[in-house]
């Protein structure tokens, strides 16, 4: 099993984490969401740090990770790439977008590619239907993207970091 | 904090900030604005500008002179009903949890707005995060509670940054915490951000969400109002259900009466999208016909194409079609149309979109959303998708559609909760009204929409081709060919039958066979 998460982070993650919600009332998800947001991911090592701490079961709370499609166990690629499928960019050739996308990085949804450089993420809706179909990537917006503009996206942030 | 500092912020922001009494721009006529009244007129984050808006004076009024029972008759007497979808009458609701004698007692505040296609909670909570803090507020004041949630989905982090500041801002001017007012009356509101779950819209999946469990629902009763959030009475409301209070109280409730209808009062947001020329939200008064918001107000779907339906409810709904233009959009309207209101997202629909597509893709969405406790909702909602892949494949028969309409009702009757009664209604709907293009599917092995690509063997380019480029350029494997301002051809061999020539061309040069 590869380790996600260090001895030494997770010494860390009690002090800043832990020990700061341990007093309230149900901090679970808050907890979980701090891992995820810190590691990229909650992997077994931090469940079953959590659990020791918080004297939760590991069945538990792997049972709350496992139900939430933002938690995930392992971390995600350096971009995070999403193609909204809500109903208003469905209708507008959001399935097609995925298709391209998918050629493109040569990897399926859900999956990170092998360099390690992009992680197609399942999207829901993003709220923002006006300006349908959207990428985004990370936090970046992109609106009204047509299957034309995707390796222009994707060349702009293959460079950021990520070397092939 | 009393009303003298309240008037004096009022003044002094707005004499420095003049545009602040401006209106808003571009509205269409038949646009009415009380939910998003302060949304892109003041700053988000600058509580004076809500305080020069009339905000926060409506809970200074409530706390110097109203009792619990004032609020939720005012709020009583104006007819809201819960904009989250289900129509509840507020004030009913919120009587159940004040006659509870129970010593705490929690509000919650909706913000997980999960529908596909729908963002008008969205822009509330970013827009005008302080007026869903004080209809919390006074909320929490009417039923006796002292504390209150906020649970956004994860999807929306601005939302929750902007709620947080919001907070923050109100406790230093002790809008909350305790003595509020210089009164007895306490208010603490905690935020809390949701993981990714469609289904904890659902009120007790909510809950148990908050509660730090997988957001599975409950056998309802009991319901929130008597048992909810570790087990007190829990009042549940939407984003926009809030936002109307304050203006409720301040203006009573025969002002929010005159707009809407005589059973569903007030104004409605709706997020326009799909195929429609204006898409945007707009909100009007209940009561305006569907052909208004789409015609006028949306201006029709544009780019030639035909209006064929419009999806309301999101996964939840269905279809409002052609004939349905003049009916009143309302509440208990779209339920007898065997629709719903939902959160207020209309996704509109031109020829080129196939109804039973449309109804697979609603149920792909709610197989996966499904918490998978009860039987019929985990399962049920597969088998649905199942079929409806095999008619969308062109390996459906006759029968096929007599099975997904038992099934639907199958699901619809016994499931636990929302999400399940209600996921069959796409199909439902779309069987009711577009029944010819499903017998298409199964008997003539055709898409009449062009849109199922397992019946649809080549794409071809017909001599009305005007040699824009624009299909060329958008095909993935170059596989289209011609001069500009020529005919263009396909080359069968090297077509992966994408569909993206099709879905581009702006002259309807492109059949399918």
């Amino acid at each position: 099993m590869s380790i996600y998460v260090l001895e030494e982070q997770l010494n860390e993650f009690k002090i800043e984490v832990i020990d700061k919600y341990r007093d309230t009332k149900s901090p679970l998800m808050q907890i979980l969401q701090e891992s995820q947001k810190r590691y990229g991911c909650v992997p077994v090592e931090v469940q079953e740090f959590i659990s020791k701490e918080m004297n939760i079961t590991t069945a538990k709370i792997n049972g709350v990770v496992s139900f939430y499609s933002m938690f995930s166990l392992k971390p995600s690629g350096r971009h995070i790439l999403g193609v909204c499928t809500g109903t208003a960019c469905y209708v507008k050739g959001a399935s097609r977008l995925v298709e391209r996308v998918e050629a493109l990085l040569d990897t399926e949804y859900g999956s990170t590619t092998e360099d390690g450089c992009f992680t197609l993420a399942h999207t829901r809706c993003v709220g923002d239907c006006a300006q349908a179909p959207v990428i985004m990537v990370n936090d970046e917006f992109n609106g009204k993207v047509t299957s034309d503009d995707i390796p222009k996206i994707i060349a702009r942030h293959r460079g950021k970091n990520c070397k092939k | 904090m009393n009303k003298n500092i309240l008037d004096k912020i009022k003044v002094e922001t707005l004499t420095a900030n003049p545009e602040l009494n401006e209106p808003h721009k571009n509205l269409h006529e038949k646009e009415v604005r009380v939910v998003l009244k302060n949304c892109d007129i003041i700053n988000p984050e600058n509580i004076n500008h809500y305080i020069a808006k009339d905000g926060y004076f409506a809970i200074n009024q409530i706390l110097t002179g109203m009792s619990q029972e004032d609020v939720i008759k005012v709020v009583s007497d104006s007819g809201l009903r819960g904009r989250g979808g289900g129509g509840f009458p507020t004030g009913r609701k919120w009587n159940f949890a004040y006659k509870n004698e129970n010593d705490t007692k929690y509000i919650i505040c909706n913000a997980d707005e999960g529908d596909p296609g729908a963002f008008m909670d969205r822009s509330v909570l970013e827009k005008d995060p302080h007026s869903i803090l004080e209809g919390m507020i006074i909320a929490g004041f009417a039923i006796g509670a002292e504390t209150g949630f906020i649970y956004v989905r994860a999807e929306y982090p601005l939302a929750a940054e902007r709620l947080q500041k919001a907070i923050d801002d109100a406790l230093e001017l002790n809008i909350l915490g305790e003595n509020i007012f210089g009164t007895k009356f306490n208010f603490k509101i905690e935020i809390r951000l949701g993981a990714g779950a469609f289904v904890c819209g659902e009120e007790t999946a909510l809950i148990a969400s908050i509660e730090g469990n997988r957001g599975m629902s409950k056998n309802k009763p009991p319901y929130p109002a008597i048992e909810g959030l570790y087990g007190k009475p829990t009042i549940i409301n939407n984003v926009e259900t809030l936002a109307n209070i304050s203006q409720i109280i301040l203006k009573g409730s025969k002002w929010f009466r005159s707009f809407g209808t005589e059973k569903s009062p007030g104004t409605k947001v709706f997020a326009l999208a799909g195929k429609i020329k204006n898409t945007g939200l707009i909100e009007v008064p209940m009561g305006i016909t569907l052909g208004e918001i789409i015609h006028d107000i949306g201006r029709g779907v544009g780019n030639k194409r035909k209006f064929k339906a419009v999806l309301t409810g999101g996964p939840s709904g269905g279809c409002l079609t052609e004939k349905h233009l003049d009916q009143e959009v309302d509440f208990d309207t779209l339920v007898a149309l065997g629709s719903m209101m939902g959160s207020g997202g209309m996704i509109v629909l031109d020829d080129h979109d196939c109804m039973v597509d449309i109804a697979k893709f609603y149920l792909d969405f709610s197989v996966d959303e499904s918490c998978g406790k009860c039987t019929p909702c985990r399962e049920g909602t597969i088998q649905l998708y199942k079929l409806l892949e095999k008619i969308t494949n062109g390996e459906g028969t006759i029968a096929d559609l007599d099975k997904l309409k038992k099934l639907s009702k199958a699901v619809k009757k016994t499931s636990l909760c929302g999400l399940g009664m209600t996921a069959p209604n796409p199909i439902l709907s779309t069987l009711e009204h577009f029944y010819d293009e499903y017998l298409a599917h199964v008997t003539h092995k055709v898409c009449p929409a062009s849109s199922c690509r397992g019946l649809i063997e080549k794409y071809i380019i017909q001599d009305n081709c005007v040699g824009c480029t624009i299909c060329a350029k958008r095909c993935p494997v170059q596989c289209i060919t011609g001069e500009r301002k020529g005919l263009h051809v396909i080359d069968q061999d090297a077509c992966i039958q994408c569909g993206e020539c099709f879905a581009s061309c702006n002259f309807d040069a492109i059949i399918t066979k």
